[in-house]
């Protein structure tokens, strides 16, 4: 795979038409906006190595209540902007005054963005089967920018994890994820989260993690 | 002249033992705090200056806000013990008005419009001073800024050249900068935009010409500083994992 680390503000390509994420065209050149790697394929893509979650429609995120108000549970999505859960995105009707009997100050629940607009207020729902309050298992946090990685191309990396350690996974677009399992299989999930995250840009990825599980797995037996 | 102009130069060398053109020793770290977004670490001659950049965050407090953009705070400090006389602690009129300067130096190439109602935090701290300490504090936001993954269009490196006993230096020390004639720092892009230009002193109009030529010029060589200093930190990530594989 052709990669580089680039700066902001270095020239990529001369053709206009390969501009893709963390770049922008200027006189008909593609330059970079960040610090990252650059990818190379049919469009040019900058992949950052830090910044922050910016929600987008779509992403599922896991976050935690900070706040209630009279329709809406504020949700820490570990970003800038705060999402707000509308009480009618719960799964269940349920009545204004008994909100905090269903998520209080400090839950962390799965959820999904349903709608970003231009000033940034983030919606979010909880009408899907797999989202809702998070009740057992650990949440682990890593740079968001990392998050594609541990999902792999086409989601081979986390299904491969997840058979592997025998867990159940979710993977939150914001960079927290959460996994259940039992103890001995939780805690090697974790520090195969925490190696791939590391490793993050290094090539060949999920082969070095096969042959880690492996070894882990030895180890134990 | 009288006698102070003629120590300034010995048989063609500075007081340093540099040439006219030529800059002192730049070293950039990128990365040195864990608990900021992006930091970094420079050392221009006898300056030592460390950035932070926090953010996008909240903007606290909230009349500051901005519903289209991110705004961009810049603070430049100097420490108490960064300068021989100890300095009275606490902003003063002359650190807010690099605060201001500087950070004009650097909002043109932020994409402010990306992160609407929120705010892009830069500290400058000086820890120690010899001359040029805005040129030092502008550069190492500007790698700050970059470790902390904000898109901007392009970096900034910023530069400064004086006058001295009728000559044309660039980036003055200490003694130049108290002593000379004139100072002239600037920022720019590595494309020749400049977002900043000072002066004070007096240069006649050709002498002006070939201060900026020399300043854009240390830029430009500072730019490649900047940017090496990016692209290491990230093959340092890359060597522990080679180690590992090394072990199997």
């Amino acid at each position: 795979m052709d990669r580089k680390v680039v700066v902001p503000g270095d020239l990529l390509s001369e053709d206009a038409k390969r501009s893709g994420e963390g770049t922008f065209v200027k006189d008909g050149r593609v330059y970079s906006l960040l610090y990252g790697l650059a990818n190379y394929r049919d469009k040019i893509n900058v992949i950052p190595l830090a910044g922050k979650y910016i929600p987008a429609p779509g992403d599922n995120v896991i976050g935690v209540v900070k706040d209630i108000t009279f329709s809406n549970w504020i949700v820490d999505i570990n970003s800038p902007y705060d999402g707000l859960l509308h009480i009618s995105e719960f799964p269940k009707r349920i009545e204004s005054d008994e909100m905090s009997k269903y998520l209080r100050i400090g839950s962390s629940i799965m959820t999904r963005v349903k709608d970003v607009d231009p000033t940034k207020k983030v919606e979010l729902t909880l009408n899907d089967r797999k989202l809702g309050l998070i009740k057992t298992g650990q949440v682990v946090e890593i740079s968001h920018t990392r998050v594609p990685r541990l999902i792999g191309k086409g989601g081979s990396m986390i299904s491969m994890l997840k058979k592997e350690v025998n867990c159940n996974i979710f993977v939150g677009q914001n960079g927290r994820i959460w996994v259940n399992g039992g103890a001995e299989d939780m805690d090697l999930a974790l520090r195969t989260i925490t190696l791939i995250e590391k490793e993050a840009h290094t090539n060949g990825l999920t082969d070095r993690i096969v042959d880690f599980l492996k070894r882990e797995k030895g180890a134990r037996s | 002249m009288d006698e102070t102009d003629i120590s300034f130069f010995k048989d063609g060398f500075r007081l340093d033992g540099r040439r006219a053109d030529q800059l002192r020793p730049v070293k950039i770290e990128v990365g040195v705090l864990a608990r900021a977004d992006g930091s970094c670490y420079i050392e221009m001659g006898g300056n030592k200056v460390i950035a932070a950049v926090y953010g996008p965050r909240e903007v606290h407090p909230r009349h500051l806000q901005e519903v289209t953009r991110a705004i961009v705070r810049y603070r430049y400090n100097m420490a108490s013990f960064s300068v021989e006389e100890r300095k009275r602690p606490g902003p003063d009129r002359r650190s807010y008005e690099l605060s201001k300067v500087s950070r004009e130096a650097l909002e043109p190439v932020i994409l402010t419009t990306y992160f609407p109602r929120s705010v892009i935090d830069v500290f400058v701290e000086v820890l120690q001073a010899d001359a040029g300490t805005r040129t030092a504090g502008i550069n190492a936001a500007a790698v700050a800024l970059a470790d902390a993954g904000i898109p901007m269009k392009s970096m900034i490196s910023s530069c400064a050249a004086g006058k001295v006993a009728d000559t044309i230096v660039l980036d003055p020390m200490k003694e130049e900068d108290n002593f000379g004639q004139a100072d002239l720092p600037i920022a720019m892009t590595p494309g020749g935009e400049i977002t900043l230009m000072q002066m004070d002193g007096g240069l006649t109009r050709e002498e002006f010409h070939q201060a900026v030529e020399m300043a854009m010029k240390g830029a430009r060589d500072i730019y490649e500083i900047q940017r090496n200093a990016l692209v290491d930190k990230y093959s340092q990530l890359e060597a522990p994992a080679e180690e590992v594989k090394a072990c199997e």
